[in-house]
Parts: structure tokens; sequence; C-alpha cells
């Protein structure tokens, strides 16, 4: 059959779209972006009417998808490792309803941050739920595992998650397809309370989650995704997950590797093999791509049995992702002969694009707070983080999607009057307008900047859910209307953007300043798009 | 067959076009290909890199190893250097000489050229001032491209095929302002090397 060059993230939209996704939902998130960005501009997608398109944020698509399964369609939902953070209850509690059509929950972790505040490792939240994991290792596992997926997520009734990290998602290789399956047609679950959570429907519904933990290590063992191969040198084990695998494989090329290996890919860990590996073997090095999860199973808390290499006793970093470099180092013994950098080389950080709307508004920003101390605005997650470095250095926190907003109502409760949140449209729609609820309520002293450059920016400009609705959200949230007010980001317009800002600044309760100009990126997209219709008009 | 290549330069300056063209024309050929690419945060005006594997067998890692890239790619001389230690010893240093300064201490060019001169096996091309002779100022980064293409074992035809893949919905013009682009590099690599 036909082989496409897809990414990671696109093997695994490809796969769904070919096994039978009714919907994907999703909030954009490097790196898992390009998964639903690759339904939405799908042909074929569109002709099979699959729902594609994005959700207010990680908790609401969740829930979005958890109802399509509840109809007996097959869902998937995506997001990047910190908006599983945002989805958390809804995904806990979906392993407690179980799921009715198949139903795959996709977390892109970031190790080593590379455009992220943490590098958590979602397949801690998998284990929390109690749910099958699949961490393909290759574009093609990936695009083959969420049919697998799908499947078992039907045959035991429970969601499946499905964790890549950057280094697949954003890597491309050759993926050969399989034949099509249909879509499901509207089921719905033949126990209706099954998804009501009552606490005394949830105990059951608990349990049984609880009874089907030996099914679904059992399933992990027989799958074929978790693959023994033994070796004749048996002074060391060595058991991989994901990615991994291949930074091994790397460094013995054709058959020269002597040790035996584990290969994991899916979870809960599969008991028989990883005891098969530990006992055939004096010790054990596990290579994982994250936290050191299974090291940490294997070694137990009073660390008594058989040495356990890996994160843990530094044969491995602690942080950041793999490489096979430095796999290498763990597996082999030999000189450093690391060539170093040229100190000519500087470093060259991201940086907001040259015309940036968001430069003219942290100006303005920085020059009416000029008469108070420093230290007083909390920021967010997006583009205007960068306002952080040289030679804006107009923030001083960026924690959550949303979370600038509730800082400064807490930091003005404490004190720190006026106190200011810089928060970016979509993220203030994403997870922003609760909080400025908490502001209305108290009349916090706080000033909001909602920053609107009309789109989903730093994920590659997807459409903003806020677009043309914040002042009506802000009235109705209930901001006084003469404490609203729209500036151009410009720098014609500084001096007076400025006065606006400071003036609400003095104001001793609630307001909000909405700098609104497109982001540069998206109306050069948009004007290029125009300029193409315009000529095929005339031609 | 086997080529580990890095590609490097800024943010926007279109090396992902590049991975693009050698990813299909590699395809094309019926090659195998790993090709690990920058998204996100770093593309705003930040270094940006990609590994680009071609062989014959299976490749297992998407990223190369340290001192066993064949080439390194780049259409920014300044970050060409930044991969020099994933460069095998004899392997091939390929870059457009033309700074992109968005920096405070960008190095003096005096010293820039000589460090990359000092590389054995290199190619310093004027991959601006080639593009602006085609007519096609931004295609700088495939006259890049061109200037590789006599070390990359990849033919034409497969390019050919990369290009139309690529570019082939937006008319037969741009297609072939591409070629010409690429055409322009290989004969800037040559005249290089005969100095």
């Amino acid at each position: 059959m036909q082989k496409l060059l897809l990414l990671g993230d696109e093997a695994i939209a490809q796969g769904a779209i070919d096994s039978g996704l009714s919907g994907i939902y999703a909030y954009p998130g490097t790196p898992s972006t390009e998964i639903t960005e690759y339904v939405i501009r799908n042909k074929e997608a569109r002709e099979k009417k699959i729902r594609a398109s994005w959700s207010a944020n990680e908790k609401t698509a969740m829930e979005a998808a958890l109802g399509m399964s509840y109809a007996g369609k097959r869902a998937m939902v995506c997001m990047k490792h910190v908006g599983l953070n945002v989805a958390a209850d809804a995904f806990l509690n979906s392993a407690i309803t179980g799921a009715n059509g198949g139903l795959i929950v996709v977390s892109a972790d970031d190790p080593s941050m590379h455009s992220s505040q943490n590098e958590q490792d979602s397949r801690f939240y998998g284990q929390f739920a109690m749910i099958p994991v699949l961490e393909p290792s290759n574009q093609q596992e990936a695009y083959d595992m969420v049919r697998y997926g799908f499947e078992i997520s039907e045959k035991y009734g429970t969601p499946v998650m499905m964790r890549i990290t950057t280094r697949l998602a954003h890597s491309r290789s050759g993926i050969i397809r399989k034949e099509g399956v249909g879509q499901n047609s509207l089921k719905l679950p033949e126990d209706l309370t099954q998804y009501i959570l009552l606490p005394s429907l949830a105990r059951k519904r608990y349990q049984l989650l609880l009874e089907n933990q030996g099914v679904f290590k059992k399933e992990s063992g027989n799958s074929g995704y978790n693959r023994f191969f033994d070796g004749e040198d048996k002074k060391r084990g060595i058991i991989t997950t994901g990615i991994a695998y291949n930074y091994l494989m790397e460094n013995f090329p054709e058959g020269s590797l002597k040790n035996p290996v584990l290969k994991i890919t899916q979870y809960p860990l599969p008991e028989k093999m990883v005891r098969k590996v530990y006992e055939a073997c004096d010790e054990i090095l596990v290579i994982e791509e994250g936290y050191p999860l299974v090291e940490d199973m294997l070694k137990g808390f009073l660390n008594t049995g058989k040495p356990v290499h890996g994160r843990m006793d530094g044969t491995l970093p602690r942080t950041g992702e793999l490489t096979p470099d430095i796999v290498e180092k763990a597996v082999k013994e030999g000189p450093d002969d690391e060539q170093k950098v040229s100190d000519l080389v500087q470093v060259r950080p991201p940086k907001l694009c040259k015309g940036c709307s968001h430069m003219d508004s942290f100006r303005a920003l920085n020059a009416a707070l000029e008469e108070y101390s420093k230290g007083r605005v909390f920021s967010d997650i997006g583009c205007y983080t960068l306002s952080a470095m040289k030679p804006l250095e107009s923030i001083n926190s960026c924690v959550d999607m949303g979370a600038s907003v509730t800082m400064a109502v807490g930091a003005a409760d404490a004190g720190l009057v006026p106190a200011v949140a810089a928060i970016g449209d979509s993220t203030f729609t994403h997870s922003g307008m609760t909080g400025l609820l908490d502001a209305v309520i108290s009349d916090s002293p706080i000033t909001v900047l909602i920053l609107d450059n009309s789109t989903t920016a730093m994920t590659g400009g997807q459409p903003s859910a806020a677009l043309g609705k914040l002042e009506d959200i802000c009235k109705g949230i209930g901001v006084k209307e003469e404490h609203i007010h729209v500036i151009n980001p410009i720098p014609k317009e500084h001096d007076k953007n400025v006065k606006i800002i400071r003036e609400e600044l003095e104001h001793p309760g609630i307001s909000v300043v909405i700098p609104r100009r497109e982001c540069i990126q998206t109306l050069a997209k948009r004007m290029k798009a125009k300029r193409k219709v315009r000529q095929e008009k005339q031609s | 067959m086997k080529k580990d290549i890095i590609l490097a330069g800024v943010g926007g300056q279109g090396i992902l076009t590049i991975a693009a063209t050698i990813g299909l024309a590699a395809v094309s050929k019926g090659l195998y290909l790993k090709q690990a690419e920058v998204h996100g945060m770093s593309q705003r005006g930040g270094a940006v890199q990609s590994h680009l594997r071609l062989s014959s067998s299976p490749i297992h890692s998407d990223l190369i190893p340290r001192g066993k890239a064949d080439m390194i790619i780049a259409v920014e001389p300044m970050e060409s250097i930044r991969y020099i230690p994933m460069l095998s010893p004899d392997g091939w240093l390929i870059t457009n000489n033309t700074p992109y300064v968005n920096i405070p201490g960008y190095p003096d060019m005096n010293a820039l050229l000589p460090e990359i001169r000092s590389h054995h096996n290199h190619i310093i091309i004027d991959a601006e001032q080639t593009a602006r002779d085609i007519g096609s100022k931004r295609s700088a980064n495939m006259v890049t491209l061109g200037a590789a293409l006599p070390f990359l074992e990849i033919e034409m035809k497969h390019l050919e095929d990369a290009l139309r893949q690529l570019f082939g919905h937006k008319g037969e013009e741009m297609v072939q302002t591409n070629l010409k682009a690429l055409e322009g590099g290989k004969k800037a690599t040559r005249e290089y090397q005969e100095g």
C-alpha cells in the first residue's frame, strides 16, 4: 500500500482517520498540535464527516470526547502534557465511567522543555487512572497502535491513553497505511446508569476498574507490542520504554547487542515479561524517555533487590530527553571525546517577531508602570511570555493557563496594588474567564491586559475562541463598561495607550485593557490567501 | 547507502522546506527516512535545526549521534558552526555566507569565515546572490540545498518529483524556479571547488 511521509503526530491522526474515528477534540499545545491540524485539513476526514475543530480548553475537549464515546462512536482527544492537568478531572473520572465507543486520550510530553514549563510524564496519569497506556516507539507503531487502542478501548470498555514525546511527535518517517474501517453507528451504553458517578454507582464502577487490572496486564503481555529479545550476556538485562529502544539499538548495529532486552510500549507493565528478564540477569538497566517510572517500580522504596540502574542512580541524567549519545554513555565504555562548540557561536533564543503587537503593548505597559516599584506583572502562556526577556523584561510570572489573572488577585489581596495581569486572547477564553469572575466578585484592584492578536499564535495560528467576543465576555462577567478599554498597540498611539493604562492602574477596582492588533504572522498568511484568490479571479 | 544530515538556520529561513524536499526525494528513491524537526517556541527567530537521516536499511534513532553526521547544510554561517560537534571528521560543511543578525554580539565575519574554512571539507556560497540572479530572492534556502547536491547521492529526477509534490499546486512556474535554484547552488559549489 501507499507509503506516506508523516510526523509522529500526523501518523496518529491518519491512524485515527483509518480506524473509524468520528470526532477529534483538542486545544493546541506543542508538541500535540499537528494531530488535530492534520485531521482538520484532511480531505478524506472531511468526506467522512469526521468532527474536527478546536475546543476552548483541554477539559472541554476531554468531556466532549467522552460524550461522543458515550454515544457509541470512536473519539480522540489530544493535548500537551500540561493540558492533561487541565483535563485531569474529566480524565480520571472517565476511567470510572469507562468508555462505550472507543476513546483514546493522546498526551504529548515535552522532556527537555523545548516549549513547555515542565517535563511531567503523562504515564503517571495513566497509572493513576489505572487504564491501559500505549507508548509507541516509532511513527509506524503510532499509526498501528491507534487502531489497536480503539479496539481494546471497546473490548474492555475503558479509555486508553497514548503517550508520546516531542521527538516522535515532530519527526517524520514513511508510514504504511492499513485498510480503513467504517465509523460506529450511534449506540448508547447498555446500562444507562453507567456514566452517573453518584457515590453508590461510582463505587461499583470503581470496583469494576480494579477487577479489570488483571485483564489489562494480561493484554500487555499478549498484544505483541511489548517484546522480549533474548541475549547471551546475562550480566545485565536492559528494559527500554517508548522511543528509548531506538537510541539503544542505534548504538548496536546488526545484532551486536548481546544483552537480553525487554522493549516496553504498553502498560500496565507485563508482569511475566518483566519477571523473566529480572530473574535471568544479574542487574537491570532501565532506559526510559521521561521520569524514572519503570525504574522506580522495579527498585521499590526499600531497594532490596538486584541492582537497578537508570536515571535515579546517575547512569542516565535525571532530567531531559534522551539522545543516542546519552544512551551510548550508559551502555558502552570508552573515552569521552566530545568536541566543543566554537566560542564564536552565540545563543540565539526565540523572540517576538519584528512588528509584533505585543511589543507595543508591553512598551506602553512598561512606561505606565515606571512610577511604581518593579515586580507587579503576572503573565501567562503564549508568545507574549517572551516579553520576559531583554529588551522588554516586562513580566514576573508564567505558571499555567489563566494564572495571570488569579495570581494578580492574590497578590493584590496581599497588598500589592496595583497588580497587573497580562494574558492572551485565546488563553483568556481557555482559563482566564473564571479568574476574572473571581476578580469581579472581590472587586480586586487589578488591571487585566487581554493581549488580543486574534489568534492562538504560539502554536501556529489556530483560530481563537475569543474572536469578536472579548468586550461582551468582560461585560457579561461584570466588569464595568467604563473600565473596559480597547487600544491600538502601534507606535503612533504609544502616548495615548500609556495614559489609558496609567489611569486604569490608578482605578481602585477591576479594569480591563484590550490591546487589539492581529498577529503579523496570521495577517501575512491571510493577505497571501487573499492575493491568491484575486490572482485566480483575474486569470 | 547512508546519509545523516544536519540542517541549520534561524526560524523562518526555510529549513523545513529543505527538509521536506530531501525527505520526499528520498521516499521517491525508495530509501528509509527519519526527519526530526523543530516546531513551536524556538521557531520564532531562534536557532533551529533538523536531523535528516536517509538510508537503504531501516533507521533506529530519529536523532543523529554526535560526530556521525555526513554533512551540515546551513542557510546561515554562524548556525553552520553551532553543530560542528555533530559532524564526522570527513563530513561536509556547506553553508550560505549571509549572516542573519538578530542578536547582540554576533561574531565578526573575519573570524567566522576562517572558522568555517578550518573545517577540511567545506563549501561557502553566496546563496542570496544566486537567488537574486535567478530572480527569486526568497529561494536562498533551495540554492543552499543545491550546493549540497554533489554530496547527497540523490538523482535530479527524484528531487524534481519532490518539488512537484511540494509546489505543484502553486503552478509549474514555482517548480521551475526551485529547480533553477537547485541548479544555481550546484553551480556555486562547482565554482567554489574550482577556486
